[in-house]
Protein backbone atom coordinates (compact mmCIF):
# COMPACT_ATOMS: atom_id res chain seq x y z
CA UNK A 1 0.00 0.00 0.00
CA UNK A 2 0.92 3.17 -0.62
CA UNK A 3 2.11 5.96 1.85
CA UNK A 4 -1.14 7.89 0.79
CA UNK A 5 -3.31 5.26 1.11
CA UNK A 6 -1.78 4.72 4.73
CA UNK A 7 -2.49 8.24 5.78
CA UNK A 8 -5.86 7.90 4.81
CA UNK A 9 -6.54 4.49 6.32
CA UNK A 10 -5.73 6.44 9.70
CA UNK A 11 -7.47 9.44 9.11
CA UNK A 12 -10.33 6.91 8.56
CA UNK A 13 -9.67 5.27 12.02
CA UNK A 14 -8.99 8.55 14.09
CA UNK A 15 -12.67 9.95 12.79
CA UNK A 16 -14.31 6.46 13.45
CA UNK A 17 -13.00 6.63 17.08
CA UNK A 18 -14.30 10.11 17.46
CA UNK A 19 -17.66 9.21 16.21
CA UNK A 20 -17.66 6.42 18.91
CA UNK A 21 -19.58 8.48 21.22
CA UNK A 22 -22.34 8.68 18.58
CA UNK A 23 -23.15 4.82 17.85
CA UNK A 24 -23.13 4.02 22.04
CA UNK A 25 -25.57 6.57 22.42
CA UNK A 26 -28.36 4.45 22.43
CA UNK A 27 -28.91 1.77 24.65
CA UNK A 28 -29.17 -1.60 23.01
CA UNK A 29 -32.26 -3.05 24.17
CA UNK A 30 -34.19 -6.57 23.28
CA UNK A 31 -38.05 -6.27 22.85
CA UNK A 32 -41.02 -8.88 23.06
CA UNK A 33 -41.98 -7.94 19.69
CA UNK A 34 -41.35 -5.87 16.55
CA UNK A 35 -44.59 -3.83 17.63
CA UNK A 36 -43.39 -2.77 21.24
CA UNK A 37 -40.04 -2.22 19.22
CA UNK A 38 -41.49 0.16 16.60
CA UNK A 39 -43.68 2.40 19.15
CA UNK A 40 -40.70 2.53 21.19
CA UNK A 41 -38.87 4.12 18.32
CA UNK A 42 -41.84 6.21 17.50
CA UNK A 43 -42.21 7.33 20.86
CA UNK A 44 -38.20 8.45 22.01
CA UNK A 45 -38.67 10.11 18.26
CA UNK A 46 -41.92 12.32 19.18
CA UNK A 47 -40.92 12.81 23.22
CA UNK A 48 -38.71 16.12 23.90
CA UNK A 49 -36.03 15.75 26.73
CA UNK A 50 -36.41 18.65 29.20
CA UNK A 51 -32.86 19.26 30.06
CA UNK A 52 -31.62 20.01 26.52
CA UNK A 53 -34.92 21.31 24.81
CA UNK A 54 -34.32 21.19 21.44
CA UNK A 55 -33.48 17.33 21.20
CA UNK A 56 -36.05 14.19 21.17
CA UNK A 57 -35.23 11.48 24.06
CA UNK A 58 -33.22 9.57 21.22
CA UNK A 59 -30.70 12.53 20.03
CA UNK A 60 -30.04 12.91 23.61
CA UNK A 61 -27.20 12.25 26.02
CA UNK A 62 -28.51 13.72 28.98
CA UNK A 63 -29.00 11.57 32.17
CA UNK A 64 -32.56 12.23 32.12
CA UNK A 65 -33.11 11.50 28.44
CA UNK A 66 -31.64 8.37 29.15
CA UNK A 67 -34.21 8.00 32.52
CA UNK A 68 -37.80 8.71 30.27
CA UNK A 69 -35.95 6.01 27.82
CA UNK A 70 -36.05 3.60 30.11
CA UNK A 71 -38.58 4.70 31.31
CA UNK A 72 -40.79 3.96 28.24
CA UNK A 73 -39.26 1.02 28.02
CA UNK A 74 -40.27 -0.51 30.71
CA UNK A 75 -44.11 0.81 30.14
CA UNK A 76 -43.61 -0.43 26.49
CA UNK A 77 -42.86 -3.98 27.51
CA UNK A 78 -45.20 -4.24 30.67
CA UNK A 79 -47.79 -4.11 27.89
CA UNK A 80 -48.92 -0.41 28.29
CA UNK A 81 -50.10 1.29 24.69
CA UNK A 82 -48.21 3.93 23.20
CA UNK A 83 -50.91 6.51 24.25
CA UNK A 84 -50.66 5.42 27.85
CA UNK A 85 -46.91 6.35 27.74
CA UNK A 86 -48.08 9.57 26.56
CA UNK A 87 -50.35 10.20 28.67
CA UNK A 88 -47.79 9.51 31.93
CA UNK A 89 -45.50 11.79 30.44
CA UNK A 90 -47.57 14.86 29.84
CA UNK A 91 -49.12 13.93 33.27
CA UNK A 92 -45.89 15.10 34.45
CA UNK A 93 -43.83 17.35 32.44
CA UNK A 94 -46.59 19.35 30.33
CA UNK A 95 -47.39 19.21 26.21
CA UNK A 96 -44.24 20.98 26.22
CA UNK A 97 -42.81 16.84 26.61
CA UNK A 98 -44.14 16.48 23.06
CA UNK A 99 -42.51 17.37 19.57
CA UNK A 100 -47.00 17.44 18.65
CA UNK A 101 -48.54 18.96 21.02
CA UNK A 102 -52.44 18.34 20.82
CA UNK A 103 -54.79 21.38 19.67
CA UNK A 104 -56.05 23.49 22.74
CA UNK A 105 -56.35 27.04 23.25
CA UNK A 106 -52.63 27.48 24.48
CA UNK A 107 -51.49 25.77 21.01
CA UNK A 108 -53.51 27.55 18.82
CA UNK A 109 -51.55 29.88 18.14
CA UNK A 110 -48.69 27.25 17.55
CA UNK A 111 -50.47 25.34 15.26
CA UNK A 112 -52.65 27.54 12.84
CA UNK A 113 -49.95 30.58 13.08
CA UNK A 114 -47.55 29.74 10.64
CA UNK A 115 -50.56 28.84 8.43
CA UNK A 116 -52.03 32.44 8.85
CA UNK A 117 -48.28 33.67 8.11
CA UNK A 118 -48.74 32.62 4.98
CA UNK A 119 -52.25 33.75 3.89
CA UNK A 120 -51.35 36.80 5.29
CA UNK A 121 -48.30 36.63 2.91
CA UNK A 122 -50.31 35.26 0.15
CA UNK A 123 -52.43 38.14 0.40
CA UNK A 124 -49.89 40.74 0.02
CA UNK A 125 -47.89 39.25 -2.92
CA UNK A 126 -51.26 38.64 -4.63
CA UNK A 127 -52.23 42.44 -4.34
CA UNK A 128 -49.01 43.83 -5.30
CA UNK A 129 -48.62 41.68 -8.46
CA UNK A 130 -52.77 42.79 -9.55
CA UNK A 131 -52.03 46.49 -8.61
CA UNK A 132 -48.48 46.05 -10.93
CA UNK A 133 -50.84 44.22 -13.61
CA UNK A 134 -53.12 47.08 -14.29
CA UNK A 135 -51.09 49.35 -16.35
CA UNK A 136 -52.90 53.01 -17.98
CA UNK A 137 -54.65 52.88 -21.01
CA UNK A 138 -52.41 54.27 -24.20
CA UNK A 139 -52.83 57.43 -25.33
CA UNK A 140 -54.89 57.43 -28.89
CA UNK A 141 -52.45 58.62 -30.82
CA UNK A 142 -49.82 55.73 -29.68
CA UNK A 143 -52.66 53.00 -30.49
CA UNK A 144 -53.12 54.56 -33.51
CA UNK A 145 -49.39 54.11 -34.68
CA UNK A 146 -49.19 50.94 -33.08
CA UNK A 147 -52.02 49.87 -35.46
CA UNK A 148 -50.22 51.43 -38.56
CA UNK A 149 -47.31 49.55 -38.23
CA UNK A 150 -48.81 46.38 -37.41
CA UNK A 151 -51.18 46.90 -40.49
CA UNK A 152 -47.54 47.51 -42.69
CA UNK A 153 -46.69 44.62 -41.24
CA UNK A 154 -49.57 42.23 -42.24
CA UNK A 155 -48.98 43.61 -45.63
CA UNK A 156 -45.31 43.09 -45.75
CA UNK A 157 -45.62 39.01 -44.83
CA UNK A 158 -49.02 38.07 -47.25
CA UNK B 1 -49.87 54.33 5.35
CA UNK B 2 -47.10 53.49 3.26
CA UNK B 3 -44.31 54.26 5.61
CA UNK B 4 -46.52 53.79 8.45
CA UNK B 5 -47.24 50.09 7.74
CA UNK B 6 -43.56 48.34 8.19
CA UNK B 7 -42.88 50.96 11.11
CA UNK B 8 -45.63 49.66 12.77
CA UNK B 9 -44.40 45.31 12.18
CA UNK B 10 -41.26 46.48 13.18
CA UNK B 11 -42.75 48.00 16.50
CA UNK B 12 -44.60 45.10 17.21
CA UNK B 13 -42.23 42.42 16.18
CA UNK B 14 -39.98 43.93 18.12
CA UNK B 15 -42.21 44.09 20.95
CA UNK B 16 -42.81 40.90 20.87
CA UNK B 17 -39.12 38.98 21.00
CA UNK B 18 -38.30 42.02 23.37
CA UNK B 19 -40.65 39.90 25.92
CA UNK B 20 -39.71 36.90 24.39
CA UNK B 21 -35.99 37.55 26.25
CA UNK B 22 -37.11 38.44 29.53
CA UNK B 23 -38.87 34.54 29.98
CA UNK B 24 -36.83 31.80 30.60
CA UNK B 25 -37.36 29.37 28.25
CA UNK B 26 -35.92 26.63 30.54
CA UNK B 27 -38.89 27.07 32.70
CA UNK B 28 -41.24 24.64 31.39
CA UNK B 29 -44.79 24.63 33.68
CA UNK B 30 -45.47 22.23 36.26
CA UNK B 31 -48.58 20.62 34.94
CA UNK B 32 -48.24 19.37 38.77
CA UNK B 33 -49.25 22.47 40.16
CA UNK B 34 -53.19 21.88 41.90
CA UNK B 35 -52.47 18.19 41.70
CA UNK B 36 -51.93 15.93 44.36
CA UNK B 37 -48.27 15.31 44.99
CA UNK B 38 -47.00 11.93 44.11
CA UNK B 39 -46.65 9.78 47.05
CA UNK B 40 -43.19 7.97 47.73
CA UNK B 41 -41.38 6.05 50.44
CA UNK B 42 -37.92 6.16 50.44
CA UNK B 43 -35.08 4.62 52.71
CA UNK B 44 -33.60 8.29 54.43
CA UNK B 45 -29.88 9.16 53.68
CA UNK B 46 -28.54 9.06 56.86
CA UNK B 47 -30.40 5.92 58.42
CA UNK B 48 -30.79 3.70 55.32
CA UNK B 49 -32.81 1.46 57.88
CA UNK B 50 -35.64 4.39 58.08
CA UNK B 51 -38.06 5.46 55.54
CA UNK B 52 -39.57 8.54 55.19
CA UNK B 53 -42.78 8.63 53.56
CA UNK B 54 -44.96 11.56 52.20
CA UNK B 55 -48.26 10.06 54.17
CA UNK B 56 -46.08 10.94 57.56
CA UNK B 57 -46.90 14.92 56.00
CA UNK B 58 -50.53 14.55 55.41
CA UNK B 59 -52.22 17.82 56.81
CA UNK B 60 -48.99 19.82 57.39
CA UNK B 61 -47.69 22.31 54.66
CA UNK B 62 -44.19 21.17 53.67
CA UNK B 63 -41.01 21.46 51.11
CA UNK B 64 -39.75 19.27 49.13
CA UNK B 65 -36.10 20.59 47.76
CA UNK B 66 -34.84 17.98 45.05
CA UNK B 67 -30.55 18.28 45.51
CA UNK B 68 -27.99 16.64 44.26
CA UNK B 69 -24.13 16.59 45.77
CA UNK B 70 -23.31 16.52 41.22
CA UNK B 71 -25.47 19.54 41.35
CA UNK B 72 -23.78 22.94 41.09
CA UNK B 73 -26.52 25.62 41.22
CA UNK B 74 -27.59 22.66 44.60
CA UNK B 75 -24.10 24.42 46.12
CA UNK B 76 -25.26 28.15 45.76
CA UNK B 77 -28.83 27.41 46.63
CA UNK B 78 -27.74 25.71 49.82
CA UNK B 79 -27.53 29.11 51.86
CA UNK B 80 -30.91 30.36 50.98
CA UNK B 81 -32.11 26.42 51.65
CA UNK B 82 -30.66 26.76 55.04
CA UNK B 83 -32.08 30.03 55.70
CA UNK B 84 -35.44 29.12 54.71
CA UNK B 85 -35.14 25.43 57.49
CA UNK B 86 -34.01 28.06 60.00
CA UNK B 87 -37.24 29.74 59.98
CA UNK B 88 -38.87 27.07 61.16
CA UNK B 89 -41.96 27.86 59.75
CA UNK B 90 -42.31 24.25 57.90
CA UNK B 91 -40.45 20.85 57.68
CA UNK B 92 -37.60 20.78 54.36
CA UNK B 93 -37.13 17.93 53.03
CA UNK B 94 -34.36 16.96 51.09
CA UNK B 95 -34.60 14.87 48.46
CA UNK B 96 -31.22 13.31 47.35
CA UNK B 97 -31.59 13.07 43.79
CA UNK B 98 -29.53 10.23 41.32
CA UNK B 99 -27.05 10.46 43.99
CA UNK B 100 -25.00 7.96 46.28
CA UNK B 101 -25.25 7.88 49.87
CA UNK B 102 -21.34 8.69 50.56
CA UNK B 103 -21.44 11.81 47.94
CA UNK B 104 -24.69 12.76 49.62
CA UNK B 105 -23.15 12.43 53.12
CA UNK B 106 -20.17 13.86 51.77
CA UNK B 107 -21.66 16.94 50.84
CA UNK B 108 -23.70 17.71 53.55
CA UNK B 109 -20.72 17.46 56.01
CA UNK B 110 -19.11 19.97 53.83
CA UNK B 111 -22.15 22.47 53.93
CA UNK B 112 -24.25 21.61 56.63
CA UNK B 113 -27.61 19.68 56.65
CA UNK B 114 -30.58 22.02 56.81
CA UNK B 115 -33.14 19.56 55.75
CA UNK B 116 -35.59 18.10 58.23
CA UNK B 117 -35.53 15.06 56.72
CA UNK B 118 -33.58 13.88 53.44
CA UNK B 119 -35.16 10.35 51.56
CA UNK B 120 -33.15 9.11 48.59
CA UNK B 121 -34.19 8.48 44.95
CA UNK B 122 -30.68 7.02 43.61
CA UNK B 123 -32.96 5.63 40.14
CA UNK B 124 -34.23 8.69 39.79
CA UNK B 125 -37.72 7.23 39.83
CA UNK B 126 -39.17 9.61 42.30
CA UNK B 127 -37.74 12.61 40.36
CA UNK B 128 -39.63 11.86 37.63
CA UNK B 129 -42.85 11.05 39.07
CA UNK B 130 -42.58 14.21 40.67
CA UNK B 131 -41.52 15.72 36.79
CA UNK B 132 -38.07 16.71 37.76
CA UNK B 133 -35.95 17.91 35.03
CA UNK B 134 -33.46 19.85 36.47
CA UNK B 135 -32.06 20.13 39.74
CA UNK B 136 -32.54 22.14 41.95
CA UNK B 137 -36.37 21.92 41.91
CA UNK B 138 -38.63 23.47 44.82
CA UNK B 139 -42.27 21.93 45.52
CA UNK B 140 -44.53 23.52 47.98
CA UNK B 141 -46.91 21.39 49.48
CA UNK B 142 -50.47 22.07 51.00
CA UNK B 143 -52.10 20.49 53.93
CA UNK B 144 -54.18 19.14 51.44
CA UNK B 145 -51.53 16.91 49.82
CA UNK B 146 -51.36 19.28 46.75
CA UNK B 147 -48.43 20.83 45.14
CA UNK B 148 -49.09 24.30 45.60
CA UNK B 149 -45.79 25.94 43.89
CA UNK B 150 -42.60 24.53 42.30
CA UNK B 151 -39.56 26.86 41.93
CA UNK B 152 -37.36 25.56 39.41
CA UNK B 153 -33.33 26.08 39.60
CA UNK B 154 -31.49 27.90 42.53
CA UNK B 155 -33.16 30.07 45.41
CA UNK B 156 -31.69 33.18 45.72
CA UNK B 157 -32.29 35.76 48.11
CA UNK B 158 -35.02 37.41 46.18
CA UNK B 159 -36.62 34.45 45.25
CA UNK B 160 -36.96 33.56 48.88
CA UNK B 161 -38.42 36.57 50.25
CA UNK B 162 -40.79 37.11 47.83
CA UNK B 163 -41.88 34.18 46.30
CA UNK B 164 -41.03 31.22 48.87
CA UNK B 165 -41.95 32.54 51.91
CA UNK B 166 -44.57 34.83 51.31
CA UNK B 167 -46.41 31.55 49.61
CA UNK B 168 -45.48 29.06 52.73
CA UNK B 169 -46.98 31.30 55.14
CA UNK B 170 -50.28 31.80 52.69
CA UNK B 171 -50.59 28.03 53.10
CA UNK B 172 -50.19 27.99 56.42
CA UNK B 173 -52.95 30.94 57.26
Amino acid sequence: MKLANLRWLALLVLWLGLAWPAWSRIEALEFKNPQVEKDYYTLIDELRCLVCQNQNLKDSNADLAKDLRQQTYQMLQQGKSKQDVVDYMVARYGDFVLYRPPLKNSTLLLWVGPFVLLLLVLVLVLRRIRRNRSVEPPEPENLEQAHHLLADDEQKTT
Amino acid sequence: MRFLLPVIIFVLLAGLLGWGLTRDPKEVPSPLIGKPAPEFTAPTLLDPSKTFSTRDYLGKVWVLNVWASWCVACRAEHEYVTQLANMNLVPVVGLDYKDTAADGRAWLGQLGNPYTVIPTDEKGQIGIDWGVYGVPETFLVDRNGMIAYKHIGPINADSLRDIIVPKIKELLK
